[in-house]
């Protein structure tokens, strides 16, 4: 577990570690590093040089901006999950982030790493896909922005160009109706989930669901909205018997995978317990 | 004289551990070293064709590279050093590093020697080595069936021992009122201590003299064994393991490695290093358990077990570890009748050679493989009769009035009271209350279980003469130097090599309670050949009633020594001196004393001492045990199963341990949390996983479970007290009883609270699939 040997370098702005990734094609951001670092530990990722961003202050922190509370890529998940904007209005992001990892990592890891990494087992995608996340990268050309629902393209793989950099993820504020939470399985070992499932619904005066959004991590190559479940729920009034109904679809949109500690059959069953019990914890 | 013994002091050792002032292997810096790294096999089994090395001798920074062809000629093999009698066991050779054949993802290839660590590592990646891969087989079983591939030569059918002991018989089967048969898997796991192996060896090519520093439980036996396998006397050899960060069993042998980081100094004429990551850990370092058992018990329909029966396959992976073949014959077979009166008791065991990494003793070390077998079948039993699992136990405890009491397997258990910890243990768990409250919780649709085991551990490792009859090849005694120095302070020198036990602390208990000195005036050395006169290490539940006895006779030589001095100084006779508290009185006449300091001056400066005394304040004593000692206990589990999930909640531990004599009952209860964790890791979460070509895919901390704190309520814990008549001490071992209890308490605690599905087994570790799935096949039965 010792990697092989790679040139470090230190970028002081975004601009900086643009211009580094344009002219070395070998290079890799580090910013937490606690999924990368154990990546080439094991040899399974051997980048050329490391562009160190974690001192890049203008891509850390959490406010809010109109309508929408826009956390900076570099904001660790220990603050994340002790924000008050966070807790106050994004409560499926506080406890996703306070339960990644172990007190070390949360110190160090960083949710736009985090989002970049794209690991199918990690909590944070199946958050920012209920909460309709966007996603801000930089890039020789400009700024552009991403949908979380356009972000996750397999196992590892997103839709972040070569040479980009993640530089803040907006959440519009949900409405004062909104309800959100996020339950995990976590993995006895690592503690990352075997299935995590994130809800946010919106219910009308009248008890109808407005608006439901169900993020499924871990069970799948990557974290995958379940649309089925949501449009189960959607215009109907929240009883247990609809969200029982509706929990049977929590597997039908991902690619469910298996490993030797979870069979496909039995991460497919999860989903459905775990998207039951997040739409019992939202809606009843 | 003062009461330490039995009283709560803070580890001494504590404090420098958590402030990172400890000295582990991996601390040792020497002007001018040299790091090893080492070429593992990526393949379970192949034919090596060729090796080339060239790319990797010009690297920049590697000083030199070695194959098994270049050392095959130049060192020997690595030996097993326990050898069962009439067992048949075949030892074939165990190169350093493997000269035609690999036999283990693992297995030493070629060896690294350069300026860094970084560029030896780097350098294994320029190796190019051509195998040619052959079939392999993981599966103890299916390595004895016909047709299965060979490792070794010297044993076609892959069984590298067969080993018996009982005297149970067909018969008493065929009349039994009650026969259950079950076959169940004790799956391999990984020791995984918090510091991994290193070694780093040093040779003065002026002297002769090879320093090793290595990560040992027993320092005088690997120079032992190394003054073996690269021909240096041991004389010149000095093993040091001052430090060593945990072990569990996994530190006992003797591995390739440290004989190899000690060839390449002598070799080069440089200091070498090698630490071990934790990747290499899990591929070589050596694993524990890895039973297939086939059991059967007799009884009668009113709850007498008659006879207890096991076939048992153990995996020993590809070669013969140091002590490997002792763990699941001796230490395992002997003890199966466990703390019942079974009269009949019969044991069969094939140690089988695979393409896995070697496996050998592992905390508890074949006594909990038998205890869990033994408390599974009293439970599957005790469902047969539709007796409570408790009065099965009650009605076979051995009666407290029977010890000393022999086994059929011809153990003598010194003392116990068995049902004492059991009604204890009864009494702190409810137990009758938990069981109305499980109908109520049942018809709730809540599935809660509780699992007792009742428990005896085979401990103190041994008698050497009985090491001698059942193939061990050392001796068990244990060595002790007391030295007073003349300001009336002790160093202890001790033969035994804890390395997280805590004996620096209570061995210095037991020396402050015997002279009156405090704990503070006392220094425990340990884990240096150079320093202690022989030993033979920490294992096996022994250090305490072993070496701990050691300790107490030299303690009562000095103090005779003294009590002499002191008569001297107090003008009476020695039969008139009375000692108390560190001061010495002449009988009668509180008023004239004299302490222990003034006495430990006197012995130095030797003015005036009585006629035929000789001067200083020192004795040693090497202490051969009488027997074993037999620690023993009852532990209850309540567990929770959700059953949408398959996840086990554990709501209550309750543990009573009896070890004798305890010394320092935070340490003794620190020794049962551990172990108790240990135990139900195995239960719930561990499990090491071969793929079908022999890959571990369960090779890092990332996939194999460890147990963690919040996993666990919190323990209750207790002790009785029934003293050891074998040793000065009147102690018994408590390091692996938690290990031992834990795991059948656990199961037995899940498959009661599934009584209900009808699910007799689920295969360890009881993840929630497995556990979900039991429900999913029971249910459908019933």
């Amino acid at each position: 577990m010792i990697p092989q040997a790679f040139a470090y370098r230190r970028a002081n702005s975004v601009a900086e570690a643009i211009a580094i990734l344009q002219e070395d094609s070998g290079a890799k951001l580090l910013a937490g590093g606690h999924s990368l670092l154990p990546l080439m530990k094991m040899r399974l990722a051997n980048p050329g040089t490391l562009v160190d961003i974690s001192g890049v202050k203008e891509l850390r922190g959490i406010q809010r901006v109109g309508d929408e509370i826009v956390i900076g890529a570099l904001t660790t998940h220990a603050d994340v999950a002790k924000h008050p904007l966070i807790r106050t209005h994004l409560p499926a992001l506080a406890e996703a982030a306070a339960r990644i990892g172990d007190l070390q990592v949360r110190n160090r890891g960083t949710i736009g790493g985090n989002l970049a990494h794209a690991d199918p087992s990690s909590d944070l995608p199946a958050v920012a896909l209920a909460y309709d996340a966007r996603l801000t990268v930089m890039g020789p050309a400009g700024r552009d922005v991403l949908a979380a629902e356009d972000f996750f393209l397999g196992p590892m793989v997103t839709a972040l160009p070569d040479g980009q950099v993640i530089s803040s993820v907006a959440v519009p504020v949900p409405a004062s109706n909104t309800r959100s939470a996020y339950v995990k399985c976590p993995h006895p070992a690592s503690g990352y989930a075997v299935v995590g499932v994130a809800a946010t619904v919106t219910v009308a005066a009248d008890g109808t669901v407005e608006h439901a959004r169900i993020g499924v991590t871990g069970a799948a190559d990557c974290a995958y909205r379940a649309y089925q479940v949501e449009e189960a729920l959607v215009g109907q009034t929240a009883s247990l018997e609809i969200i029982r109904q509706a929990a049977q679809y929590a597997a039908e949109d991902g690619s469910i995978g298996s490993d030797v500690y979870a069979s496909e059959e039995y991460r497919r069953h999860l989903c459905c317990v775990y998207t039951e019990r997040v739409l019992r914890k939202v809606l009843l | 004289m003062s009461t330490v013994f039995g009283q709560v002091v803070k580890r001494r050792e504590d404090p420098r551990f958590i402030t990172g002032r400890g000295q582990y292997t991996d601390d040792v810096q020497l002007p001018g070293m040299l790091y090893a790294a080492i070429l593992r096999s990526p393949h379970a089994h192949a034919r090596i064709i060729g090796i080339d090395v060239e790319a990797a001798k010009r690297a920049p920074g590697v000083v030199a590279v070695y194959t098994g062809r270049d050392l095959a000629e130049r060192m020997g093999s690595v030996p097993t050093a326990w050898i069962p009698p009439e067992s048949d066991l075949k030892t074939p050779p165990h190169r350093a590093l493997a000269v035609d054949k690999v036999r283990y993802v693992g297995d030493g290839v070629a060896m690294v020697i350069a300026d860094t660590r970084y560029a030896a590592r780097d350098a294994l990646d320029l190796i190019s080595v051509q195998y040619e891969v052959l079939p392999a087989v993981v599966n103890q079983v299916e390595a004895m069936e016909n047709g299965a591939p060979v490792l070794h030569a010297e044993a076609p059918d892959n069984v590298a021992f067969h080993w018996q002991i009982g005297n149970a018989t067909d018969e008493v089967f065929a009349q039994a009122e009650v026969v259950v048969r079950h076959t169940i898997r004790q799956q391999r796991l990984v020791p995984n201590p918090m510091e991994p192996r290193a070694s780093v060896a040093q040779y003065n090519p002026a002297t002769g003299e090879l320093t090793v520093w290595v990560t040992s439980q027993n320092p005088h036996i690997h120079r032992f064994v190394l003054s073996g396998i690269l021909g240096i006397p041991e004389h010149r050899l000095r093993v040091v393991a001052t430090d060593v960060g945990g072990g569990f069993g996994a530190k006992i042998a003797v591995y390739p490695d440290e004989a190899l980081v000690a060839f390449a100094a002598m070799d080069l004429g440089r200091p070498v290093k090698w630490t071990e990551d934790r990747r290499e850990h899990f591929l070589v370092t050596t694993h524990g358990r890895d039973h297939v058992e086939e059991l059967e018990l007799a009884g009668t329909r009113d709850g007498r077990i008659q006879a207890i029966r096991v076939r048992a396959y153990a995996n020993m992976g590809a070669y013969l570890s140091t002590a490997a073949p002792g763990v699941p014959t001796i230490l395992f077979g002997l003890i199966v009748p466990g703390p019942y009166t079974i009269p009949y008791v019969g044991v069969d065991v094939y140690g089988v050679f695979t393409n896995t990494t070697p496996t050998d003793a592992y905390r508890g070390a074949g006594r909990p493989e038998a205890t869990y077998l033994l408390e599974r079948m009293v439970d599957l039993y005790a469902r047969e009769i539709r007796m409570d699992p408790v009065e099965v136990r009650r009605r076979n405890l051995i009666p407290a009035d029977e010890f000393p009491y022999h086994t059929p397997t011809g153990l003598e258990y010194d003392s116990g009271n068995y049902h004492l910890a059991l009604s204890r243990a009864l009494d702190m768990a409810d137990y009758d209350g938990f069981r109305r409250k499980q109908q109520e919780l049942r018809a709730q649709g809540r599935h809660v279980g509780v699992g007792v085991t009742t428990y005896v551990e085979i401990c103190g490792l041994g008698p050497s003469q009985v090491a001698g009859a059942v193939g061990f090849q050392g001796g068990l005694w244990e060595s002790s130097t007391v030295r007073v120095h003349p300001t009336g302070k002790v160093t202890v020198f001790t033969g035994s090599s804890p390395h997280g036990q805590g004996e620096e602390t209570t061995f210095a208990q037991i020396v402050a309670d015997k002279l009156g000195v405090l704990v503070e005036d006392v220094e425990v050395v340990h884990g240096d050949t150079a320093r202690i006169s022989m030993g033979w290490g920490t294992y096996g539940s022994r250090t305490t009633p072993v070496a701990g006895s050691a300790l107490a006779v030299a303690l009562d030589r000095v103090l005779e020594k003294a009590r002499r001095i002191a008569a001297h100084m107090l003008e009476v006779s020695a039969e008139d001196v009375e000692c108390e508290d560190g001061r010495f009185y002449a009988k009668g006449a509180k008023s004239r004393s004299v302490s222990f300091q003034d006495v430990a001056l006197q012995a130095h400066l030797a003015w005036n001492l009585p006629q035929g005394v000789e001067p200083s304040l020192e004795a040693q004593a090497f202490y051969d045990p009488a027997n074993f000692t037999y620690s023993f206990g009852t532990h209850i589990c309540m567990v929770e199963v959700d059953t949408d999930t398959g996840d086990v909640r554990i709501d209550r531990y309750i543990a009573v341990d009896d070890c004798g004599r305890v010394i320092n009952p935070m340490i003794a209860e620190g020794q049962v949390h551990g172990g108790i964790v240990q135990g139900i890791g195995q239960a719930l979460w561990e499990g090491a996983v071969y793929d079908e070509q022999g890959q571990l895919v369960t090779g890092t901390l990332m996939d194999y479970a460890m147990p963690k704190a919040r996993f666990f309520p919190n323990f209750e814990t207790a002790f009785t007290e029934t003293p050891s008549p074998h040793n000065p001490l009147g102690v018994k071992g408590i390091g692996e009883t938690g290990t031992i209890a834990a795991t059948p308490t656990v199961v037995n605690a899940v498959l009661d609270a599934l009584a209900p599905f009808g699910v007799r087994e689920i295969q360890m570790p009881l993840t929630p699939e497995r556990v979900w799935r039991s429900i999913q096949e029971g249910g459908q039965r019933s």
